[in-house]
């Protein structure tokens, strides 16, 4: 009647009032008509409205807008959009219309107009309509301070970013912005949606702000910081090793928030590396009463699978005791598991204990995916005696809704086969309501079948009896092979539910006749001898039943048993003569089979009904039927040429059979883990995991031991939070001195350093600075600088190295009593020493200089051979650091490139030193408790220069903590060309074993003779004491093959 | 290769004329013709509530629940427990109730925004994130009239600014600064009665349902200490996670910092093991003739062992076999109706008198030459029982601490039927 209403309004003005009464009318009626006809034929409907159509603009022909308007609101509703087509017949108007006034509202100066619209464009994305169009209108209010324009905006945005990657890429900034906001609400929303961004170009900045976000004060920020990273990795896998370093150092966390997260996120990238749950699983354990409900599962799910990995198998030499041990489940956990002890030499790893011990509160969660996957993880884990305290909390399920009841009794359904005394004394919580929907039914039926056993029988069978008197015909005939099978099963009711099926012969339900014939069928062949007068019974029944399965069943026990009913098995066969045309395949077939084992056994009385039969079988429209009769008229009919067979046609046919085992259809669902979507729909679901066997030894139990109370402050700096702390530190003085003075020597080491720290080496920008500040006079210069940090380009920071120079004598020595752990610094100072000495020392001479300077020395040589290089990289980093605020995609590939050598010498940046001084005191107060005063400086052999043929290369480990990635120990390998020509390309070849996580050395592109480079190394040991091995390759004389065999130093108690 | 991505991608609310009015993606989308599975499976189904929870397809698996006549069909492409699906949705259902006081199409079209915003905050990628009501409410206000109109006037939100409290601290159900100036806790207990009765008048199976829902408004942070007189009577119980397991264990005392407002403090489980009384009985006398069109249908109702308190609220419903054609019954009391489609008696009894059974009777026409039906009908009852918990179940006493004021506290006994079925 909108229709009608708008023509009013359209033409009020115009029109005379008769007129418009008359068009009124007139468009109405068609209304009603084609309403009340929009019910029955869709057809008829567009005939309708294109009727309609064409009277309105009849009539309106001459009039202005309004009946055009709705012309085409009409002639728009035809094409068909939406199936009820009455109803969106405003909505679709509406939409058509509205969307360029949406624009203009996005674009308006009031927000409450644009919170409106934006409501609206919601409730577009909502009915799944696109609104893809306004994106340029939406985006630009991303920024908005409203919160809830804000919000709506998130919500359009993560929709439409995939479709229109370009222009969402002008919303990043602002995310960017907000990561680093001091609301922590903010912080996090704006990872949420910066992540939920599906833009592959963003990668890196999603990285970068996972990564940070990780390492977050607040712990809500590090919770979604592990939901990122499931985002990304589903956007890009090849990020997966990075992800797995943020997950490792998440799953540390202690938060009960950040826990289910994290563990969501390691089930999802690499649910493999078992290894990384070891130093975790006390932990999780414990805190897995106080994760979020939903974390819950998804922990308890993954320590499942981790306990089948890791503990013995609980059940063996179990099977004796199991009954005995049935009795023991009202004492206490504890008294059971002594028992145990006591009684078996198995021993239950405390740590398999501990799970069990923790998940047992939770069989009271109200979440019912909770209970259910506690109760999993007994069935999957716990001694088979302690299995059955999950029962009760099962049975609790079942009074939840529908959708859950039929889960939880899918999975009882399961259990219950295989151990029916943990159900039995709840069957009365399986018996069928007649209100429970039909699946649940049959799953009912299916546990009740399985727990019946020679005690409970009786009552199952009564209760049984109601259910076959059921409305539902189908539950019906599900109980009566329900029934069948429990004949089966116990060998003392075969007789009585034989007899009450034959009752149910005469039922009037055909479906019920029709399966009791089928499971009479089956319970016969299993003791066919005294069943006679069922048979005859069945015979007689033969004409009233028209199922074809039933009258195939009927055929073919007459045809198997037919010298025991001599007399009626002809008769029967001359019926099926007679109707054998009109009858389905299947009791054709059967028919033919009769026919066939008839003659074999009383050929006199039937040859010609055979015969007739075959006859009729020949030509058949089924080519099944034709075959099988072709074939039975060759085996039984003897002629010349197939008298070898037809010798065997009794014995082919009438063979014995064996009888049919009535089993359950969950017998075989143990296979899948229980409570998994697998298990339910009982085929393997992608990405699942499956189960792993026990292991016959256990692994190593110490893997789990936390042997040093980790730093309680290990979480807080984060790497680019902690900056205004850090002039405090003593690691910092010295490394300005350091860096001061050895400026043209140092460095080389950190020449390819952490590639998203970017921002930490803005702090150390700033940093530098502020130290400056306090130890100098010079300060006006540098204050100015501090303050706009963001813009400083790299010809300033070697300003400022020229006035730390200046400054450095005085620091210097305040400063070397105290340089003690890190190496870098000392090899720094000492290094200096020797370069102000005399910098023409000869790189060979490492050996005869005094001990204590050995090694560094090579360093310090190096230095100068290399601060090229450092330079041409440390370049590029400034400049990154100075346009990061403006745009951060160019961070995408921030590897750093192939070195190329510049000849120019130029004073080396010493900024790569500060970045890696200052990266270090991030963690500086950590490892100066830890770190011995001095760390003796012990270089060994890695390539002698014999062997390396003229390359040699000795190794140290700084004792430091590695900068590439905190699980590495870094590892400082000198190398030194002792041969009269250059050696080019030197390289890292192919390593073993082969999942080994290092980080090289960036080729070398050219070491002159005589000279030598000292480079830097992180190696993951993986916490083994396995040899990294690890070939060293030039381009000249390739490969030289390096044995790195040094175990990961114990001592070296590395932080992280 | 594609590691396909876990948990809830995609949302579908799908009304019971089939139609998709809502849908939210958390992942990339996916193409609504995925539900044509369902619907696939909604037409073979003979009932709703027939349609199978788990339905897989090529790609994706649909994971549905049912409830106020609306589907809510999750998307999910890969192993994920399906309990873990099923009970985060009916979770969406409980917020949605508990926002727009009921949960249908026409409440979620008209909040379509606060419903996009609530999704947008219980999931994050999949995942969920709040589904506790009351931090759910400090994020996004439920709409009130009021508050429409104080928001269409000032252009204020629905959505609050600060991150709640309850999200960091470690009583994440609870919101810090709570503050009434009348301070009381209501406890309800309600216990459920389901059975099933056979023809001749015995109990088959009886067992107890029982929950205490709680209404605290209280100031502060106060810790509540909860006692039965006679705890040992509960067999399986599940808290809310505010109960402290450990205190339970021990002592059988029920102590807890509560949510602020309405939520469920306990359900429990009294088996069927422990004898029930049965508060109700049922004469009757339902016969159809061979070869007669009428049927006879007697029903009578009497109270037993109910402790002296009435029967109230009694509801008969019962289906009839499909040969019924009429009913021609007289009630004593209350009204009845007969759905000649759907074949479905319903009698409103209303409150039994003891002096005067109520009763219904009368006789039934069947269908002309139909064969009798096998089965009787099986009659559902309803009924509540005020002031009493059926289990004898009684709270001992109400303690606070960590407070000083003195709150006002209540308790309130029910016993209502469950699914209480007599056989005839």
């Amino acid at each position: 009647m909108d229709e009608g209403k708008k023509l009013h309004v359209h033409d009020k003005v115009f029109l005379s009032l008769p007129l418009l009464i008359s068009i009124i009318k007139l468009s109405t009626t068609a209304i009603l008509f084609y309403d009340s006809l929009a019910f029955h034929n869709k057809h008829f409907c567009t005939l309708a409205k294109r009727q309609m159509l064409s009277m309105s603009t009849n009539n309106l022909s001459y009039s202005d807008q309004g009946g055009t308007d709705s012309a085409v609101e009409v002639g728009q509703e035809t094409t068909p959009t939406s199936s009820n087509a009455g109803a969106g017949f405003g909505l679709f108007s509406v939409d058509f219309k509205k969307n360029e006034d949406l624009k203009e509202m996005l674009e308006s100066n009031k927000e409450s107009l644009k919170l409106e619209a934006m409501k609206r464009v919601v409730g577009l994305i909502a009915k799944g309509k696109n609104a893809s169009e306004l994106f340029p209108a939406v985006v630009k209010n991303v920024a908005s301070k409203n919160i809830e324009l804000k919000k709506l905006v998130y919500v359009y945005l993560v929709r439409y970013a995939e479709e229109q990657q370009d222009l969402a890429l002008l919303s990043i900034s602002t995310f960017q912005r907000a990561l680093k906001d001091p609301n922590q609400l903010i912080r996090a929303s704006a990872l949420r949606v910066l992540s939920s961004i599906r833009v592959p170009i963003i990668v890196p900045i999603m990285m970068l702000a996972i990564k940070e976000a990780a390492s977050d004060m607040s712990p809500y920020v590090r919770k979604t910081s592990a939901h990122a990273i499931q985002k990304l990795y589903s956007l890009d896998q090849d990020q997966k090793e990075l992800l797995i370093e943020v997950i490792e150092k998440l799953l540390k966390d202690k938060s009960t928030l950040v826990a289910g997260s994290v563990v969501m996120a390691f089930e999802e990238v690499c649910p493999d590396r078992i290894d990384l749950i070891h130093k975790n699983y006390r932990k999780l354990c414990n805190l897995l009463v106080d994760v979020e409900e939903w974390g819950q599962v998804v922990i308890i799910s993954m320590l499942t699978r981790y306990a089948r990995t890791q503990f013995t198998n609980p059940w063996k030499e179990e099977g004796v005791f199991d009954e005995r041990n049935e009795r023991a489940f009202y004492e206490s956990d504890e008294e059971k598991t002594r028992d145990e002890t006591e009684a078996k030499p198995y021993m239950m790893d405390p740590d398999h204990r501990l799970l069990l011990r923790n998940t047992k509160p939770l069989l009271q969660s109200r979440n019912t995916a909770v209970v259910m996957s506690v109760a999993q993880l007994y069935w999957h884990l716990a001694p088979k005696n302690e299995v059955s305290i999950i029962t009760k909390s099962l049975v609790r399920l079942l009074r939840s809704h529908r959708e859950v009841q039929y889960i939880v009794l899918q999975n009882i359904a399961t259990m219950s086969i295989q151990r029916k005394g943990m159900f039995e004394p709840y069957m009365k919580s399986f018996y069928v309501r007649s209100t429970d929907a039909t699946h649940i039914k049959s799953l009912k039926l299916e546990i009740l079948t399985s727990l019946a056993n020679e005690a409970n029988i009786s009552t199952i069978l009564r209760e049984f009896q109601t259910y076959v008197k059921s409305q539902d015909k189908q539950f019906a005939a599900g109980t009566i092979q329900a029934i069948g099978r429990c004949a089966t099963n116990i060998s003392e009711v075969t007789d009585t539910c034989l007899n009450g099926l034959v009752l149910l012969l005469s039922n009037r339900d055909e479906t019920v006749v029709a399966e009791s014939v089928v499971v009479i069928r089956k319970l016969l062949q299993i003791q066919p001898t005294q069943h006679s007068d069922i048979i005859k019974h069945m015979a007689q029944l033969f004409d009233n039943i028209t199922v074809p399965m039933a009258r195939a069943s009927i055929l073919w026990l007459m045809g198997e048993y037919c010298e025991r009913v001599p007399k009626i098995a002809p008769d029967v066969l001359r019926k099926m003569a007679k109707s054998f045309t009109s009858e389905e395949d299947i009791v054709k077939l059967q028919t033919v089979n009769l026919a066939a084992k008839l003659y074999l056994t009383n050929s006199k009385q039937t040859k010609l009904l055979t015969q007739y039969i075959l006859n009729l079988g020949k030509y058949d429209q089924n080519y099944d039927i034709r075959d099988r009769t072709r074939f039975i008229r060759q085996l039984i009919v003897p002629n010349d040429k197939n008298g070898a067979l037809s010798k065997y046609a009794h014995r082919i046919l009438l063979a014995p059979k064996p009888a049919p085992v009535l089993e359950s259809a969950y017998k075989d669902r143990d296979r899948y883990q229980l409570g998994t979507l697998s298990h339910t729909i009982n085929t393997k679901a992608s990405g699942y995991l499956e189960l792993s066997d026990w292991p016959a030894v256990a692994p190593d139990q110490s893997v789990r031991n936390v042997e040093v109370i980790e730093p309680v402050k290990e979480w807080a700096p984060s790497l680019g939070k902690t900056g205004k702390s850090k002039p405090a530190k003593s690691s910092d003085d010295k490394f300005y001195s350091d860096s001061g003075e050895e400026e043209e020597e140092k460095g080389s080491g950190s020449s390819s350093s952490e590639d998203g720290s970017s921002s930490s080496s803005e702090e150390s920008g700033s940093d530098a600075e502020s130290h400056v500040q306090k130890n100098s006079s010079q300060s006006s210069e540098e204050s100015d600088k501090s303050s706009s940090q963001s813009e400083k380009s790299s010809s300033e920071s070697d300003s400022e190295k020229k006035e730390r120079k200046t400054k450095t004598p005085l620091q210097k020595k305040t400063v070397k009593p105290t340089a003690k752990d890190s190496d870098s610094d000392e090899n720094g100072n000492i290094a200096k020493e020797a370069n102000s000495s005399s910098a023409e020392e000869s790189y060979s001479d490492s050996d005869s200089d005094s001990e204590s300077d050995s090694d560094t020395h090579t360093d310090s040589d190096s230095g100068t051979e290399h601060k090229k290089e450092t330079k041409s990289k440390a370049k590029p980093k400034v400049e990154v650091k100075s346009t990061k605020e403006v745009s951060l995609l160019d961070l995408g590939d921030f590897t750093p490139a192939p070195v190329t050598q510049h000849k120019s010498s130029v004073l080396s940046p010493s900024l790569l030193g500060d970045l890696e001084g200052l990266s270090l005191s991030n963690v500086s107060s950590i490892i100066q408790v830890s770190g011995p005063a001095f760390v003796p400086e012990k270089s060994h052999d890695l390539l002698h220069r014999m062997t390396g043929k003229g390359l040699s290369a000795q190794y140290q480990f700084p004792r430091q903590p590695c900068l590439y990635q905190p699980t590495m120990v870094s590892v400082q390998i000198s190398l030194t060309n002792t041969t009269d020509h250059p050696l080019e390309q030197i390289h890292i070849g192919d390593r073993s074993p082969t999942g080994l996580n290092m980080h090289c050395f960036n080729t070398i592109e050219c070491l002159e003779p005589e000279a030598s480079v000292t480079v830097f190394m992180g190696i993951d040991f993986n916490d083994s004491t396995q040899a990294a091995n690890f070939q060293l390759c030039c381009r000249r004389k390739l490969p030289l093959s390096g044995l790195l065999s040094l175990l990961y130093p114990s001592s070296s108690s590395s932080p992280f | 290769m594609q590691f396909p991505a876990k948990m809830i991608h995609s949302l579908f609310l799908v009304n019971s004329s089939g139609d998709i009015f809502l849908e939210k993606h958390w992942k990339s989308v996916v193409s609504r013709s995925v539900c044509d599975y369902f619907f696939e499976a909604q037409e073979r189904a003979s009932e709703p509530e027939n349609v199978p929870p788990v339905i897989p397809t090529p790609h994706h698996y649909l994971i549905s629940v049912l409830r106020h006549r609306i589907y809510f069909v999750a998307v999910i492409q890969s192993e994920v427990p399906p309990l873990f699906v099923i009970e985060f949705l009916h979770r969406v259902v409980d917020t949605f109730q508990d926002y727009f006081g009921v949960c249908t199409e026409a409440a979620i079209k008209d909040n379509v925004v606060v419903v996009y915003e609530l999704l947008e905050e219980m999931l994050d990628n999949g995942f969920p994130l709040a589904t506790e009501s009351n931090i759910l409410k400090e994020l996004i206000k439920p709409p009130t009239i009021l508050r429409t109109v104080v928001n269409t006037i000032t252009g204020s939100t629905n959505v609050g600014e600060q991150l709640p409290t309850g999200q960091l601290s470690v009583v994440p159900w609870r919101r810090t600064g709570v503050k009434y100036t009348n301070n009381e806790a209501y406890f309800d207990v309600v216990e459920e009665i389901d059975a099933i009765i056979d023809k001749s008048g015995s109990t088959i199976t009886a067992e107890i349902q029982g929950v205490i829902d709680a209404c605290v408004k209280l100031t502060g942070m106060p810790d509540l200490t909860l006692s039965f007189m006679n705890p040992r009577l509960l067999d399986d119980v599940s808290f809310h996670p505010c109960v402290r397991f450990k205190r339970w264990e021990a002592e059988r005392i029920l102590s807890f910092i509560p949510p602020d407002g309405n939520f469920r403090l306990l359900s429990y489980h009294v088996s069927c093991q422990n004898l029930v009384a049965i508060p109700v009985y049922v004469k009757h006398n339902i016969t159809f003739r061979e070869g007669s069109s009428q049927g006879r249908f007697e029903l009578t109702l009497g109270p037993k062992q109910t402790m002296g308190k009435g029967l109230e609220a009694v509801l008969i419903s019962s289906q009839l076999p499909r040969g019924v054609l009429n009913t021609n019954l007289n009630p004593s009391q209350g009204t009845y109706n007969f759905d000649p489609v759907t074949k479905l008696l319903s009698w409103d009894v209303g409150k039994i008198n003891p002096q005067k059974l109520p009763s219904l009777k009368g006789s039934m026409s069947l269908q002309a030459g139909a064969s009798k039906p096998d089965e009787n009908p099986t009659i559902n009852i309803q009924f509540k029982i005020q002031q009493s918990a059926l289990s004898g179940l009684k709270v001992n006493r109400l303690d606070m601490y960590g407070e000083k004021y003195k709150p006002f506290k209540g308790i309130k006994y029910m016993t209502k039927a469950g699914k209480f079925q007599v056989r005839t």
